[in-house]
């Protein structure tokens, strides 16, 4: 499962630096994103640092959404869906490896958006990089659920448009508990207990995907 | 000869239509069998049945040894299927696509230039992404797979089609190489000459059910 893992997430990873779809469209998009928030929050440092949270994570769900209808697209139906059922690959591995890599380009885009976060509303740079637990546990539970949703999807005329309205809701819970524990730790908290409630969330969305990618990608 | 394919009454669905409705049929290991018919016919459903990317709705069929009703997993492993959509990563090169593949089946990453140089997929070809190679050098480059593959089941679904007369030359040796070196073959085709002249047996169908079979002028004895 392992070996599997590492391969997919290789060839997903080297098709990303190939098309670059996460340099010119998903980033620029988030921190577009940040950028508005920014602009409708005005010009007070305190209304901007006490919204800085909410919005990271905002901007953080609405950009792996867009990487992660980018992930799904990378299989088409008809063509490596079908060979990759015929590789013998196992099914828990592939995704593990799509989820790997859906995270790795997820924490590029958040590593961007930090940035966008100390440029645009002034936050302590030093209690941001305390967050970075927060952070890991929530892209790992994002990717989970992303790669989840893209196979639930995959072959229906309306994936694009389908896929956020799937993924929104189950990605909710993260957006609560990455937001509360952000602005725990902004204030001059810890990440703690928020911490651990996103780990929990991350190791149980990749635990069912693991279990349940199989049958999603077996015909009925 | 012991049989690679088996079925009886063999009914598959897509969504609610039955795309096979009753196909009977009896392919012997090591031959090659055509299989005809227009558009819509059952050929390519056909062909997915017995790669076991579709499921089996009722009667009964074996596939190289494995219950079509069961765990058709093992059966994906031994089968390679060329179909209509080139099953190749567009951003990636045909060297690359290949050697994905067959790190993925453990094999020899080795084998992929052998493969490509078979095919005609050399030097700028097999580097180049393969979303830049046309419709007969995807041809091409799913044949390459294939070779490269070594399945004890190829399924070919219209092999020729996008291909020049050297590339239907070049499918038809690779059908004949692969059933000389022990490997069962059922292709789809809309020319029933050629289909004719490579296989051992023909077998025409319609409606999602066989109408007709015959030999093919393929000496039964090179199988």
């Amino acid at each position: 499962m392992w070996r599997d893992a590492v391969l997919v997430c290789g060839k997903d990873l080297r098709i990303e630096l190939r098309t670059r779809v996460l340099l010119w469209q998903v980033v620029p998009f988030g921190v577009l994103t940040l950028v508005l928030f920014a602009l409708a929050l005005g010009p007070s440092t305190t209304e901007l640092q006490r919204g800085a949270p909410g919005l990271l994570w905002l901007a953080l769900l609405f950009a792996s959404v867009l990487a992660t209808t980018r992930s799904a697209s990378i299989e088409t139906p008809d063509g490596t869906r079908s060979s990759i059922r015929l590789l013998g690959l196992d099914a828990g591995g592939v995704f593990l490896g799509k989820a790997a890599a859906l995270a790795a380009q997820l924490l590029v885009i958040a590593a961007v958006l930090e940035l966008g976060l100390l440029v645009f509303f002034h936050v302590n740079a030093a209690r941001l990089g305390i967050a970075t637990p927060l952070e890991l546990c929530a892209i790992a539970a994002l990717a989970a659920v992303g790669t989840l949703y893209g196979a639930v999807v995959a072959g229906t005329d309306v994936a694009g448009t389908l896929l956020p309205l799937l993924v929104l809701p189950a990605l909710a819970p993260v957006l609560i508990a990455g937001e509360k524990g952000t602005a725990a730790v902004l204030a001059g908290g810890g990440p703690g207990r928020w911490a651990i409630v996103l780990l929990v969330m991350a190791v149980a969305y990749l635990a069912v995907g693991t279990l349940l990618y199989g049958s999603l990608e077996e015909p009925t | 000869m012991a049989p690679a394919v088996t079925l009886r009454a063999a009914v598959a669905l897509l969504g609610q239509f039955p795309v096979l409705a009753g196909v009977d049929l009896d392919v012997e290991e090591g031959s090659v069998v055509g299989v005809l018919g227009p558009n819509g016919a059952g050929k390519t459903s056909l062909l997915q049945l017995l790669a076991g990317l579709l499921a089996l709705r009722s009667g009964s069929g074996s596939v190289m040894g494995c219950d079509l009703m069961g765990d058709r997993r093992d059966l994906r492993q031994r089968v390679g299927l060329l179909g209509h959509s080139p099953a190749l990563y567009p951003e990636l090169s045909a060297a690359e696509n290949l050697r994905f593949g067959l790190r993925a089946m453990r094999r020899p990453v080795t084998d992929a230039a052998d493969a490509l140089e078979r095919v005609g997929l050399t030097g700028r070809l097999s580097a180049a992404p393969a979303r830049t190679l046309s419709a007969g050098q995807s041809r091409r480059m799913g044949l390459a797979w294939l070779l490269a593959r070594r399945p004890a089941l190829w399924l070919l679904d219209e092999p020729h089609a996008g291909l020049d007369i050297g590339g239907r030359d070049l499918c038809d040796e690779v059908i004949e190489q692969a059933a000389a070196g022990g490997a069962t073959v059922v292709f789809a085709s809309h020319d029933p000459e050629r289909a004719a002249k490579v296989s051992n047996q023909v077998v025409q169908l319609a409606g999602g059910a066989v109408a007709s079979s015959f030999e093919g002028q393929r000496p039964s004895h090179v199988a």
